[in-house]
């Protein structure tokens, strides 16, 4: 399926991706073609086929809920862009 | 000193014919000397490295050491190193210091090994030439106008140069196998499960698995020992013993079943690595193999289905990076929305961002059922495929990549190109099964690579079928030109 260009805008704000408005056209013929590789897919029936999730069929292991970390909050916040007194700083989102 | 194996430099260290500092000094040099024009690595640690091998040569002393201790390795920079910059070749990444180890970097220093630094890859992993790079493209050293392969395209290009030893790659389509084939290397992606993720940077979960890229097969066997096990803190990984890679190595090959697909010789295939491929099937039958022909056919699907598979996963892992708890953030956002819409749109590079796009658009209302859904189903049918064939053969070969390597721009503006690179690798990561490149001859100045695909969890045995084909050939033994 060929994308326009609102799709785009569409998914890029779906995705929380600021894209220039030069690059949409780029954007949009490449995606297509993508989406046009994977509608190959719809060629096979594929009714009944049960959908693979895990290619060992293994699921989720459980452990005992104990707590196992140890507080590194200054150690992982050493790393942030913007932090003050412990708490991670974003623009304000509450007038 | 850099053309050894390491059985060989194993044997060297344990004989005293050199230090692990010595063997170190070698390898860091040879990085200052060559890496300048390869840009296979992205961080060069020497002074950690030295200060590890120091301790190597130690425990060494106490008579502590294991068959890998002191010897120096490259990890691919999808690893998370404490205390070390761990970029995924993005910009958005840049500044990332890991706050912890990856688990296979964790057993790797275990074992003694010394870390020379990271390697150059596919931003995020994304990426079949190592030109999505943040840090530029990576040079194939057998010939520089061409790319090495991706997305683990550093750590192929840094092993064929013999500026280290051994290193680690990731292979969620491919990219273990493809760049060791473009590089003439020997490269094993082991059954999914089977080694951590752990501190492996997220691409598509489902497919991600990590893996030993060295010279010979032996090589791989001993790194792969240290690789593998069981992880608590990897929710999919396999519980279940790791066998000695290398006991197996010798075992001959008289009666091995192989399964040749049709349709991995078919249109698409460069007549030259065909040709290469086909005489190294018949350097197999002449150590006693037996060549079946075998049809594997949704083979031509298995591209379309990976391309909903990997981009959904890595629209969901990607959404982590937003710009607040680490990583890159924009200058001076007006909200909190235009905090993450441009620190993620400034931070990715255009085919990361096309992949979380699709992702993104595969994965939207309306959608799933269409996309997603279909992929996992087709995915059953691709493995259904394996499933049939490996009930009458032991092994599939086949050729790793469709072509050689590709020049440098050549396939950098068509992503639909790029992909169809991986049309004989995103098979197996689909299916969850191992499988191997091994060096088998060349095309002009340009490496061919060998696939072969196990059963799951037959390593052992697809190492061992390696070797017995490296006893007699050369082709892992050649060494680029000015290296």
């Amino acid at each position: 399926m060929a994308l326009e260009r609102k799709d785009v805008e569409n998914i890029a704000h779906l995705a929380r991706l600021a894209i220039s408005e030069a690059d949409i056209p780029e954007y949009a013929r490449n995606l297509s073609n993508i989406l046009a590789l994977v509608e190959q897919m719809s060629a096979v029936d594929t009714a009944g086929v049960h959908p693979m999730a895990h290619p060992l069929e293994a699921t989720q292991r459980l452990r005992e809920d104990a707590v196992t970390e140890a507080d590194q909050r200054d150690h992982f916040q050493a790393i942030a862009p913007a932090v003050e007194a412990g708490l991670y700083l974003v623009p304000k989102v509450i007038e | 000193m850099h053309n050894k194996t390491l059985t060989e430099l194993s044997a060297g260290l344990a004989g005293g014919a050199f230090s692990s500092v010595e063997l170190t000094r070698h390898f860091l040099e040879r990085i200052a000397r060559h890496d300048g024009g390869l840009n296979s690595f992205i961080t060069v640690t020497a002074e950690r490295a030295l200060a590890q091998a120091a301790a190597a040569d130690a425990r060494r002393s106490r008579g502590e050491a294991g068959p890998l201790t002191g010897i120096p390795l490259a990890q691919k920079d999808i690893f998370c190193t404490n205390g070390v910059r761990t970029s995924c070749a993005s910009k958005m990444l840049d500044s990332f210091i890991a706050p912890y180890d990856a688990t296979v970097v964790a057993q790797c220093d275990a074992a003694g090994m010394v870390m020379l630094g990271k390697t150059n890859m596919d931003e995020f992993a994304m990426g079949s030439s190592n030109e999505t790079s943040f840090y530029g493209p990576v040079k194939n050293p057998w010939d520089t106008a061409a790319v090495p392969g991706g997305s683990s395209g550093g750590s192929a290009a840094a092993v064929a140069a013999r500026l280290t030893p051994v290193a680690t790659g990731t292979d969620t389509g491919g990219s273990i196998r493809q760049p060791a084939a473009l590089c003439g290397i020997t490269g094993i992606k082991p059954t999914y499960g089977r080694i951590s993720r752990y501190g492996m940077i997220a691409f598509a979960s489902s497919l991600d698995q990590a893996g030993p890229m060295a010279r010979t097969a032996e090589d791989c066997a001993l790194l792969l020992g240290v690789m593998a096990g069981f992880d608590p803190r990897d929710s999919t990984s396999v519980e279940r013993e790791v066998p000695d890679y290398r006991a197996a190595l010798g075992n001959d090959l008289k009666g091995l079943k192989i399964g040749l697909p049709q349709e991995y010789f078919g249109a698409g295939l460069d007549p030259a690595v065909a040709q290469a491929v086909q005489s190294a099937i018949d350097e197999y039958r002449r150590l006693g193999a037996e060549v079946v022909e075998i049809s594997l056919p949704n083979t031509a699907l298995a591209v379309p289905t990976y391309y909903v598979v990997a981009p959904a996963e890595c629209s969901s892992n990607l959404s982590r990076m937003d710009g607040v708890r680490f990583g890159y953030r924009c200058d001076n956002p007006k909200d909190l929305e235009d905090l993450y819409k441009r620190s993620r749109g400034e931070g990715f590079g255009p085919e990361v961002k096309r992949r979380i796009m699709i992702g993104t658009y595969a994965l939207s209302a309306g959608y799933y059922d269409a996309y997603y859904l279909k992929a996992q189903q087709m995915r059953q049918l691709i493995s259904d495929d394996f499933r049939r064939a490996f009930e009458k053969v032991d092994v599939i070969m086949g050729p790793t990549s469709p072509t050689v390597a590709f020049n440098v721009g050549e396939k950098s503006d068509d992503p639909v190109a790029m992909y169809l690179a991986d049309v004989y690798t995103i098979a197996a990561n689909l299916a969850g099964l191992p499988g191997m490149s091994i060096p088998a001859g060349f095309v002009g100045k340009r490496p061919v690579g060998l696939q072969l695909i196990g059963n799951y969890f037959d390593e052992a045995r697809l190492l061992n079928i390696a070797h017995q084909y490296q006893l007699v050939t050369d082709w892992h033994l050649r060494a680029p030109e000015g290296f």
